[in-house]
């Protein structure tokens, strides 16, 4: 089957930069892909859990005897029963910037959140073990829940963990600019200062396939066969190692498709390190399959921040001064790896953006209350930070009369490597380009006009509302290292193995959950090698396979494992290169990749080998190849960034309608220009774009995670949690610019989560556009329908 | 999300569900489409012990003029009211399916479990005390009419004995000039308000204001225009009671029924 | 008390008879006791559609229906739409070529979905389209490609079998 290539986008003659047919599609099409729920196993039992009917509390008693009587149930353990190991996340900070808690796989002494597993019961088939479930009976000791950021932050709170003063678990103060005060007293007098007091909503990144596992102890191999739909492997390997006492050669986790990921299977989950222990304790094999229900309520959370940020500008526009303080909401427990530290510290890191920025001051905590625990959701804290910093541009520019577009003109980073206050280096991008064609693109569309026209309209008001960003990619080993992490994900290795058949097979610890690598690594492979992307296998998701790996997340794929898997390339062509020299009786400059799975001779092109003819030597005619060249064919290559990373950007275009008698939001019209460098895959990155806004606006308008006061959650089904369907999302109008990067294999910038990065500043500054006039500037998300209603009917109450 | 066990019954005939029902008492519950019944069952909120399955019983899934009237069969789906062709008469019934949901439960839900299940804010709910329908059931002592006026009782409850079940629905009076319109954050949720009008009588009938359906007390017929809509809408909005909920303050809940009377009547007078 | 009844379905045209528990869903009995995978699971509630078949042609939840309710119901799946030797078919190339899907799990859901309504109103326009495409939910492509992925399909089939897309015609007519 030959590719087709889109013409025009990139060059010719290489598989980077052509919008191939995927080569996920035939079977995911055909109902053929394997799932981890699409596993079964000979005498396959499935797991649920007891859990926690109350936000905090006690346990005073677990009784699992009826469990344990009701037919089909297997087996039912709680902590004590299973005596695990805890879940511990650590930063190496100290004590009054990071407080280590430990979370237990089931909870043993106490409880801190609806839906906490307290136990696990086995049975015969799924049916029989949610009998089991509803048969435990535990008693708890009420304690006071605590369900807010100022509720854990209020004196005499009770206390979440005993070792958390204050219900804190991190408290940053990463930039502090010497005499910023002074910056905002001048800017008082001269110029303008605006504040932005905003909160956004907890949400559930939501893949719609849920977690879940199946494993089973082997004999044979003496190992824990771990089948798991993780983003990170091999954590969740040294996790289970780690709890169950077991060496890490004695677990093999792989992972099967995924069904999404965005960042809630890019942690340790307690449920699977359970279902797992209870396998290898009953040596029989136990699946555990996620209900919707617990999805919704128990698995990991994001995104509930609280922010106060002030700005200085002077007269002219150009910001000054960035002060920000800002509180994280993270539930129960710190998320492994990344601890309780993930959102703030990415948020004091990323606050300033795109702007050049001289001064500039943050505190970032993260609160622990007796909500579900948080994790990282694509985009981590960038959403937040960025719909700050826009609302602040907007802001600014009412204060000082000027259009806001203008005003970000005048302050966005045009000048290449650019050093921040936030001691990162930004690599050249196209932010002021992005801007300017963006804009240009809704002018053009008669958008402008719309609006005006609209003016007095008295059923519906248009606004235009723009998000202008950055996202920082390639997180390596210097990135993380700078969180002070004590697991530092970064580099990722690749190996590559050719058969006697020409073709290839390409490890990498990445792991595609939706984003097409089996793909787009491909692609990169077949350009190093010359070799059409059919002929190459991309490996990922196995420990026993895969050497090390830190998996997916962080928009890394591309930038590092993309890396990866080009050196290797590169070297198994040099090896290739090496024989075929011999072989040929020419020197090894005399060489090269003939492009189409075969070496050959500079001087004389049509003298060659095919890839299958130096293979065939390499593995079965050994005795002829090179004296110091070893059997077989092969080569591993690692990659890392030790500088900062390196940074896509955007400017997203918004066009609202806001009816009045409603209140109901309606997107007319989203435009997106972005730069993700060189574009291996232009309809996989339009597709990242496209559905990473559709979460973004789901952020910005539809969906929260809300609880009572008794700390119980008001959102079990998708009757309360609203995900966005075809008839909210819009059509997303997508032009791309492409700033290559200096330092990755292909040029190739992160394009994993920009979408949902830009979309709910722009969706926030297009509402509040269209608000001009009212008086109101809404600033929380998501945005209520009856905080619109009452904003055009002028009876808005704070 | 697996439900409870339970005994599954597949009765041929009413009589055969009736006695079914009779004989099985409060642990028993119809199913027919149970597009709402089988989510509450896999909760674990609703854990009948014996099911009664009514979907194949014959002669309830017709659609029929009889003379004036409309008679739809309770297991007649929401889908097949959508794509019938019922005339201008009824072509309030079609046109307000597209608010049920989205189309894979309109081909299973039907107007009887609709109607039995008496969410306040169902559109067949709304439908039918807005066009005057009557509700057959049959029970042990045979078939009895009620008015749908007198159908609803409260929050899911409704005027059927535990051992009747609804055979048809009959509309008795042609209805060219009613709409239905709802507003929800997302498409095919349950309405925060539904508003159903029929100029002809006048009459408003609101979702999402009342544990039944609500019809809101309305001055005589006006003349069609702007001002005639917006004096039915202000009554409407005047008369709900409803009280401040979390995310949907009373304020703006009775703005929503002012606004949605106001577009349901221009779409009934469009529509004419 | 495991009461177990004597079931006959009809799944893609092969009869199967099986003793189940009533209240195992249509869902899971495709999935686990007829080993039919493509057909997935994402709410159990009627919302999500990951698991949307055909029931007699129609698009219906299999999650909301029990395995017993589909006795006597001719039952479709994902499975059905390629060729046996894997040619896949039209409408399954159209989300290829038109990018639409990504983690591919809700994929086989908006496959039926579309699939029943084409065979309903093969005129549909690509507004109708997506109004249906709301009836699922996908986290991965924002929509717009799974709605020109059918909508595509729908022109092309209108071509096949008029020699023109003239379904605009007949539908102002109508």
């Amino acid at each position: 089957m030959s590719a087709t290539r889109e013409p025009g986008f990139r060059r010719d003659g290489s598989w980077v930069g052509a919008s191939v047919p995927r080569r996920e599609d035939p079977r995911l099409l055909a109902g053929r892909g394997r799932f981890v729920d699409d596993i079964t196993l000979p005498g396959l039992l499935h797991a649920q859990f007891v859990r926690a009917s109350v936000a905090h509390a006690r346990i005073t008693g677990i009784d699992l005897a009826e469990v344990r009587a009701t037919p089909g149930v297997v087996a039912a353990y709680t902590a004590d029963d299973l005596d695990l190991g805890d879940i511990t996340a650590v930063l190496d900070r100290p004590p009054h910037e990071f407080v280590p808690t430990a979370m237990p796989v089931l909870a043993r002494d106490k409880v801190r959140y609806v839906g906490e597993p307290i136990a696990i019961v086995v049975a015969r088939d799924p049916y029989a073990v949610e009998d089991g479930v509803e048969a435990a009976i535990v008693e708890y000791d009420e304690l006071a829940p605590v369900m807010s950021d100022t509720a854990a932050l209020a004196p005499g709170a009770v206390l979440v963990h005993a070792e958390a003063p204050a219900n804190t678990l991190v408290d940053v103060s990463l930039f502090a600019t010497d005499g910023i005060d002074e910056v905002f007293a001048q800017a008082e007098r001269t110029g303008a200062v605006v504040r932005v007091q905003a909160k956004t909503g907890r949400q559930n990144a939501l893949p719609l396939e849920t977690r879940g596992v199946v494993a089973d102890w082997d004999d044979r191999d003496e190992q824990l066969r771990v089948q798991t739909c993780t983003q990170i492997p091999h954590q969740v390997r040294t996790v289970l190692s780690r709890c169950l006492g077991l060496d890490e050669r004695q677990v093999r986790v792989t992972v099967p498709d995924m069904g999404g990921g965005f960042g809630q299977k890019c942690v340790v989950g307690r449920e699977e390190i359970a279902a797992a222990a209870a396998a290898f304790t009953l040596r029989r094999p136990v699946k555990w399959i996620e209900d919707r229900r617990d999805a919704l309520t128990a698995a990991f959370l994001a995104r509930e921040q609280r922010y106060d940020a002030r700005a200085a500008f002077d007269a002219d526009g150009a910001i000054l001064a960035l002060d920000v303080d800002l509180v994280c909401d993270m539930g129960a427990y710190s998320c492994y790896p990344f601890t309780a530290g993930i959102e703030p510290l990415m948020a004091s890191a990323e606050m300033p953006g795109v702007y050049r920025l001289p001064a500039y001051r943050v505190r970032g905590r993260a609160v622990t209350t007796n909500k579900a625990p948080t994790g990282p959701y694509r985009g981590v804290s960038r959403p937040q930070c960025v719909m700050v910093m826009e609302r602040l541009m907007e802001k600014a520019a009412k204060a000082l009369e000027m259009d806001a577009v203008e005003l970000r003109r005048r302050n966005v980073i045009t000048v290449f490597p650019y050093r921040g206050v936030n001691n990162i280096t930004y690599d050249p991008g196209s932010y002021l380009e992005s801007l300017d064609l963006c804009e240009q693109v809704l002018r053009d569309e008669g958008w402008y006009k719309v609006r005006s026209d609209n003016h007095e309209s008295p059923d519906r008001v248009i606004g235009i509302g723009y998000s202008c960003f950055s996202e920082r990619t390639g997180y390596g080993s210097g990135a993380f290292a700078a969180r002070k992490m004590s697991v530092v994900p970064g580099f990722d290795i690749s190996e590559i193995r050719m058969d006697t058949s020409g073709t290839v097979v390409v490890t990498s610890g990445t792991m595609s959950h939706g984003q097409s690598h089996e793909t787009t690594m491909a692609q990169i492979v077949a350009d190093r090698l010359g070799l059409d992307i059919n002929q190459v296998k991309i490996v990922q998701g196995d420990t026993d396979r895969i050497t090390y790996g830190f998996g997916s997340f962080a928009s890394r794929s591309i930038t590092i494992g993309g890396s990866a898997v080009a050196a290797a390339s590169v070297r198994l062509g040099e090896q290739l290169r090496e024989i075929a020299a011999h072989l040929l009786d020419t020197d090894l400059d005399n060489t090269e990749l003939d492009g189409d799975g075969g070496v050959r001779l500079r001087d004389t092109p049509d003298r060659g080998m095919t890839f299958a003819a130096l293979a065939d030597v390499a593995y079965l005619q050994a005795h002829l190849l090179p004296k110091g060249v070893g059997p077989g064919l092969s080569a591993t290559a690692s990659f890392d960034v030790m500088g900062d990373g390196t940074f896509s950007n955007a400017t997203h275009g918004v066009v609202v309608e806001l009816d009045r008698g409603t209140g109901g939001v309606e997107i007319l019209r989203y435009v997106c220009v972005e730069d993700c460098g060189v574009a291996i895959h232009p309809r996989v990155v339009e597709g990242q774009c496209r559905g990473g806004i559709a979460q973004g606006i789901a952020g910005a308008l539809f969906e929260q995670v809300n609880y009572d006061e008794t700390g119980q959650p008001l959102c079990p089904s998708f009757m309360e949690y609203k995900v966005p369907t075809a008839a909210e999302i819009p059509d997303v109008a997508i032009h791309h610019l492409e700033t290559p990067c200096a330092f990755t294999e292909s040029g190739a910038k992160g394009a994993g989560e920009g979408g949902t990065i830009g979309a709910p500043a722009a969706v926030l500054n297009a509402v509040n556009n269209a608000l001009r006039g009212t008086g109101v500037e809404l600033d929380n998300t998501p945005i209520r329908r009856e905080s619109v209603y009452r904003a055009l009917e002028g009876t808005y109450l704070d | 999300m697996k439900p409870a066990a339970f005994t599954y019954h597949r009765p041929g005939s009413v009589a055969g569900a009736v006695g079914l029902l009779r004989d099985l008492g409060d642990d028993a519950k119809l199913i027919a489409g149970g597009q709402s019944l089988v989510a509450m069952m896999n909760f674990r909120l609703a854990r009948p012990e014996h099911l009664i399955d009514i979907r194949r019983v014959p002669g309830l899934d017709q659609i029929r003029r009889d003379g004036d009237s409309l008679r739809i069969g309770a297991l007649v789906t929401h889908h097949a009211v959508e794509i019938a062709s019922l005339g201008a008469e009824f072509a309030v019934l079609s046109r307000a399916m597209r608010w049920v949901g989205h189309l894979p439960i309109r081909t299973r839900g039907t107007i009887g479990g609709s109607l039995a299940h008496a969410d306040a804010t169902a559109e067949w709910c709304l439908l039918a005390v807005l066009l005057d329908a009557v509700i057959v059931a049959e029970g042990p002592a045979g078939r009895r009419s009620v008015a749908a006026a007198d159908f609803f009782h409260g929050v899911f409850t409704t005027a059927l004995e535990p051992d009747e079940l609804i055979v048809e629905v009959v509309f008795p009076r042609p209805a060219p000039r009613a709409a239905l319109t709802e507003f929800a954050e997302r498409r095919g949720d349950f309405a925060i308000v539904a508003a159903a009008v029929d100029l002809d009588l006048p009459r408003i009938v609101l979702g999402g204001v009342a544990t039944v359906p609500f019809v809101a007390p309305v001055s005589g017929i006006g003349r069609p225009g702007d001002q005639y809509h917006s004096r039915l809408a202000e009554e409407a909005a005047a008369a709900v009671r409803v009280r401040d909920e979390p995310g949907v303050s009373a304020h703006y809940r009775r703005g929503l029924v002012r606004t949605l009377v106001t577009r349901a009547c221009a779409e009934a007078e469009e529509i004419r | 008390m495991t009461e177990i009844q004597l079931i006959e379905l009809t799944v893609n045209g092969e009869r199967h008879e099986l003793g189940l528990e009533p209240r195992r869903t249509l869902v899971d009995v495709l999935r686990h006791d007829l080993g039919l995978t493509g057909t997935h699971v994402g709410c159990e509630h009627g919302i999500c559609g990951a698991c949307t078949v055909l029931v007699d042609g129609a698009p219906a939840r299999a999650c909301l229906m029990f395995a017993a309710q589909a006795e006597g119901s001719d039952i479709r799946t994902v499975e059905s739409l390629a060729e046996p030797g894997g040619q896949l078919s039209d409408l399954q190339r159209s989300f290829t070529e038109h990018h639409g899907l990504q983690c591919g799990f809700c994929t086989p859901g908006f496959l039926m979905l579309a699939e029943g309504y084409l065979a309903e109103r093969p005129g549909a326009t690509k507004e109708e389209i997506r109004e249906v495409v709301a009836s699922n939910l996908c986290r991965c492509t924002g929509y717009q490609t799974i709605v020109e992925a059918i909508d595509s399909c729908a022109t092309r089939r209108r071509i096949a079998s008029n020699g023109t897309d003239c379904a605009a015609a007949r539908r102002s007519n109508a």
